[in-house]
């Protein structure tokens, strides 16, 4: 990256993240709703620890990391609403006098909802240790998973960005919220694949990519280095970014071209 | 017609009208019990092998009987957005000036709730059948099932209309949604009262929701056991916040 696009991408990610961190309606949801989620699942499935082959004895261990995709989720509706206002509000149209890059504007845009994204698995993190988490590949599985999780953050947050480059319309990002709420529960974030009776679930849950995010993070959590699902984790984490940022890329340029 | 009765049938027809015609009013409502029952009868069904579970109809009627009140409650929540709505947007205020009698208001957002909900209902109702529910009650729980799940509805609508009709603002939702929601989950939701643990085990015997889900899982397995108790709750609730809501009514008139 050369050291003007830098500077581009500087100037509109210091306004990104001022502006996200300006809301409280963003970050109070963001915070509050994983965690109460958290703290209702732990207890109200704590009983699902004694179905034989459930891994380990905790529930709260097993939950944790439904909170980071919470979290991302709220990324992908913080990236696509920012992205989605500053077009209806012509602020990109005035953007586009400026040398500002297209893709300097989208790699800006998703830095305040990377920036929540972290500050609330920090948070999850921090509180779940307090609540009892036990995380069993230590302080270096802990470092791996904020950054699997941030990651995770950073790919939904180019899906939310696409929707709002395709559509333009702040309520049309909103309606993305349910649609990744669906995917979340369709996959194996409330128990094991292979504790799933269901077929049709299971392979559902197994075709569904939030099941390898889930998977590759609950390892670091209670299995310990498990090397298959971190890779397919990350693997997962990184096609889901980068499909969505090219087609958000795409859409925004199709855009300011129609436009210019 | 009298005054009220002619009030309340405008202000239901119109709602729903608005309602029926516009997808992303009613989808929503449809849309979320539906994939709560997908992701807790689908994904969760193993619980009923946990040691202690007793429920003798099967995880899918169990679960059945939540998303089956939960759409009851959120039909209640989404008639609150209505009232929000209309008086953003000014015509709650035009409804006021004409309406000869204006207790008649409140009775007609409930019946639109009421019909929202018979929607949601038929929906969920037909998924669950889909997916080999298994109801061992008989008409007559059933019937019993139905009416709970309309009080529930009914105190939910009362709820919503009562805070909308104070704030008069969109921006008072999270207010409306989220002790529902609270309510909702911090009951028996996953497994039986019995089989609950940790903090929830404390709270959720004295929560209201407890009781209609104790009562609605005994009318579709056939052993009503608990429905004096929540038909006593529900009409407990409904009065009080039928006098919310008629409270709300009055700060409104008063508030011009």
């Amino acid at each position: 990256m050369s050291a003007s696009v830098t500077t581009q991408v500087g100037f509109v990610a210091r306004r990104s993240v001022r502006r996200t961190f300006r809301q409280p309606a963003v970050l109070v949801p963001t915070i509050v709703f994983p965690l109460f989620l958290l703290a209702v699942n732990a207890s109200g499935l704590s009983s699902a620890t004694n179905l034989p082959g459930f891994p380990g004895d905790s529930y709260l261990d097993f939950a944790i990391v439904v909170t980071f995709m919470q979290g991302a989720l709220f990324a992908a509706t913080t990236a696509g609403t920012e992205l989605a206002t500053d077009i209806e509000s012509g602020f990109l149209s005035r953007l586009q006098l400026t040398p500002l890059r297209g893709v300097s504007i989208l790699v800006g845009q998703l830095a305040g909802a990377v920036a929540v994204a972290l500050m609330g698995a920090v948070t999850y993190l921090v509180i779940g240790l307090i609540a009892g988490v036990t995380i069993v590949t230590g302080v270096g599985g802990a470092l791996v998973l904020l950054a699997l999780a941030t990651l995770i953050g950073v790919a939904f947050g180019s899906i939310g960005a696409f929707f709002a480059a395709r559509t333009g319309s702040s309520q049309a990002v909103q309606g993305l919220f349910p649609l990744l709420f669906v995917t979340f529960f369709l996959s194996s974030i409330n128990l094991p694949r292979e504790l799933i009776e269901i077929d049709w679930f299971r392979a559902v849950a197994s075709a569904n990519p939030v099941s390898y995010l889930v998977e590759g993070m609950r390892s670091l959590v209670i299995t310990g280095w498990d090397a298959t699902a971190l890779l397919r984790g990350f693997g997962v984490a990184v096609a889901v970014a980068v499909v969505g940022f090219g087609a958000a890329a795409s859409s925004l340029r199709t855009r300011m071209a129609r436009t210019g | 017609m009298t005054p009220f009765v002619q009030v309340a049938d405008a202000v239901a027809r119109r709602n729903l009208r608005v309602t029926f015609k516009n997808p992303a009013l009613l989808l929503p409502a449809a849309i979320f019990p539906l994939v709560f029952l997908l992701a807790f009868a689908g994904g969760l069904s193993n619980l009923a092998n946990v040691p202690g579970f007793d429920f003798g109809s099967g995880y899918t009627s169990f679960q059945f009987v939540f998303v089956f009140l939960q759409s009851a409650a959120f039909g209640g929540v989404f008639t609150g957005f209505a009232v929000a709505a209309d008086y953003e947007s000014g015509f709650a205020r035009r409804l006021m000036l004409a309406a000869p009698n204006r207790t008649g208001l409140i009775a007609g957002y409930v019946l639109a709730g009421v019909g929202r909900f018979a929607f949601t209902a038929s929906v969920v109702t037909v998924a669950g059948l889909a997916a080999g529910m298994q109801v061992d009650g008989g008409v007559v729980e059933l019937g019993g099932l139905v009416v709970l799940a309309v009080l529930v509805n009914v105190v939910a609508t009362l709820f919503g209309v009562g805070l909308c009709m104070r704030t008069q603002s969109m921006q008072s939702v999270p207010f409306l949604q989220i002790p529902v929601f609270l309510i909702l989950f911090l009951a028996p939701v996953y497994v039986p009262l019995e089989l609950l643990d940790g903090w929830i085990a404390a709270v959720a015997p004295y929560n209201p929701a407890t009781a209609f889900l104790e009562a609605g899982r005994g009318f579709i397995s056939g052993e009503p056991d608990q429905a004096l108790v929540a038909f006593a709750v529900a009409a407990a609730m409904t009065v009080l916040l039928g006098f919310y809501a008629l409270r709300g009514l009055r700060k409104a008139e008063a508030g011009g």
